[in-house]
């Protein structure tokens, strides 16, 4: 049953994600997007990490997204025009896919042998104690620099922000 | 396991069933309500009281001719409404109507799942509910539409945050995240229930997350993605028929999800407001009894010709439910339901009351309410509720 939602929902981030590279129009790739964003929070769900599951949705399809596909209803970007391939790009485009993905396969075959396959069910903590837990004793100190580090960006915008005004 | 199938699908199907007709009598209930604010009656024609308008209104919106306007985007035309009404009534699933009950040999509980990350997930499903009206919008290709669904989607935005920190601030006083739990911890009294109850009680957070709920939903007075006098009809401008409709029961399905949230958050979900010794189980009773008995009344000395008759039918009805109300083996599990009814029908009167009351926001001042009143607020708030549960724990 795992194994089979499993399978449905990745190769629906699989097709997703191809379709944002491939639609013309950036509200379909950012459409398409939201549906890898989907996909990802049900993968973690079956892996047990539902608090990761929950926060995936709401963080990144619900706020992140929407904000994407918001920024490009306001600027009304139209479709972009599609240009002919270069002749090299007919002949090695494929070849060169195939030779980097061979690449990824072989190098996520050496790092991470099969013997510490994923068992769906096996990992039970992913609840919201588990995460909190961890985030405000183990990585206490990466979890505050990068909330400084959001805050910096977020004085950094409001400042570039206000420069374009006067 | 078999079993667990079974009565799963047919506590769907019981919820939907339920769900779908509250849909359709709230519309009715809503147009009466704004109706006798303004003094008038209101739907009378069909059926007794205009009972049977929700029906018609139904027919009339299947059988519309479903026009699909040239020059839209056409999936994405097509999804919006899809996603709308599916978002909205997914939230649905996780919402405990009441504790356990007793069918046929099994006992279940009165809700279709329990997560343990309830709360999570109804914030999940409703972050996702802007796209709906969002893609709406865009694939309109009307500029009315698109400024609509561009509102939506600032409002919403913008809304979410202080809906959020106004949810996670209860959450800080019950400690847990399971919709089910949130209500266990609140039973008691009315003193138990995180509105009144704790270190902080949450009356601050009960307010905010009314006001921005109402944002959320986008009803009145935080209605703008629709706003009639400048929009045409915002969003859904370019819909007739079924697509229509999908946005319509989604609004409701909406407000109902965010009235049964507030419920469960803060007014102890089916919980009495006092005990059962103390004779809040005789509170329904009590009050279809007197409902009987006014209309049995005003059935004898009737003001119209047709109050004879009418009038003694319902009298007679409210009387048989408040009998229904005392059987031992059905108060169990109906009293629980009644509570929690009443409690999400009392803020879907608010929703109704202040929509023929207040008039709409402007935009910039719907803006900056939530950004610099609400959200300043809101995390005010979280930050002495976390202190005060921290300092007492």
């Amino acid at each position: 049953m795992s194994v089979v939602i499993f399978l449905i929902f990745a190769i629906v981030a699989v097709v997703c994600g191809i379709n944002v590279v491939v639609q013309t129009h950036p509200i379909s790739s950012a459409v398409s997007l939201v549906g890898v964003m989907g996909s990802l929070a049900i993968l973690y769900l079956l892996l047990g990490a539902e608090f990761l599951a929950a926060a995936q949705v709401i963080v990144y399809a619900g706020a992140i997204m929407v904000l994407f596909v918001f920024v490009i209803m306001l600027l009304n970007a139209g479709a972009e025009a599609k240009r002919g391939r270069s002749f090299m790009v007919q002949l090695l485009g494929v070849p060169l896919l195939m030779a980097l993905l061979g690449l990824l396969a072989y190098f996520v075959q050496r790092l991470y042998p099969p013997a510490t396959a994923v068992h769906f069910g096996g990992f039970t903590h992913g609840t919201a104690q588990d995460v909190g837990r961890a985030l405000f004793t183990t990585y206490v100190l990466p979890f505050e620099v990068t909330s400084i580090l959001i805050l910096i960006a977020i004085v950094g915008a409001i400042v570039l922000a206000r420069k374009e005004l006067e | 396991m078999d079993s667990f199938i079974v009565i799963s699908l047919i506590k769907i199907v019981v919820v939907f069933a339920v769900l779908m007709t509250t849909l359709a009598y709230l519309q009715w209930v809503e147009r009466k309500v704004i109706a006798h604010i303004q003094v008038r009656p209101g739907p009378y024609r069909v059926g007794p009281h205009g009972l049977l308008q929700p029906l018609a209104d139904v027919i009339k919106l299947v059988t519309k001719e479903d026009m699909l306007p040239p020059y839209v985007n056409r999936p994405l035309y097509l999804a919006a409404p899809f996603l709308a009404i599916t978002m909205s009534l997914l939230s649905i699933s996780v919402i405990p109507f009441g504790p356990t009950i007793d069918v046929a040999g099994y006992r279940t509980w009165m809700q279709l799942t329990d997560l343990n990350i309830g709360v999570l997930f109804v914030l999940a499903v409703s972050s996702m509910g802007v796209y709906g009206i969002a893609l709406a919008g865009w694939s309109s290709n009307n500029k009315y539409a698109l400024l609509g669904g561009l509102r939506s989607s600032a409002q919403m935005i913008s809304y979410e945050l202080p809906l959020s920190m106004a949810i996670a601030a209860p959450l800080l006083v019950s400690n847990t995240l399971s919709l089910r739990e949130l209500v266990e911890r609140q039973s008691g009294s009315i003193l138990h229930w995180n509105v009144l109850h704790g270190p902080f009680p949450q009356i601050f957070s009960f307010v905010i997350f009314v006001i921005a709920a109402f944002a959320e939903t986008n009803r009145v007075p935080f209605d703008l993605p629709e706003a009639e006098n400048e929009l045409v009809a915002g969003f859904h401008t370019e819909y007739s028929s079924m697509k229509f409709a999908s946005f319509f029961m989604a609004e409701y399905a909406n407000m109902i999800t965010v009235s049964c949230m507030a419920t469960l958050l803060f007014l102890g979900g089916w919980v009495a407001p006092w005990p059962a010794e103390y004779g809040s189980s005789l509170v329904p009773v009590a009050i279809f009894a007197l409902a009987g008995v006014v209309a049995l009344y005003h059935g004898a000395h009737p003001g119209r010709r047709r109050d004879r008759i009418t009038l003694p039918v319902f009298g007679v009805v409210f009387l048989i439910l408040a009998g229904i109300f005392l059987l031992p083996r059905v108060q169990e599990w109906l009293i629980p339901l009644f509570w929690f009814a009443a409690k999400t029908g009392s803020i879907l009167f608010l929703y109704m009351w202040i929509r023929g009351t207040l008039p709409r926001f402007r935009y910039d001042q719907l803006m900056g309410f939530a950004w610099k009143f609400l959200f300043p607020v809101a995390v005010l708030n979280l930050l002495v509720t976390g202190f005060l549960v921290a300092w007492f724990s």
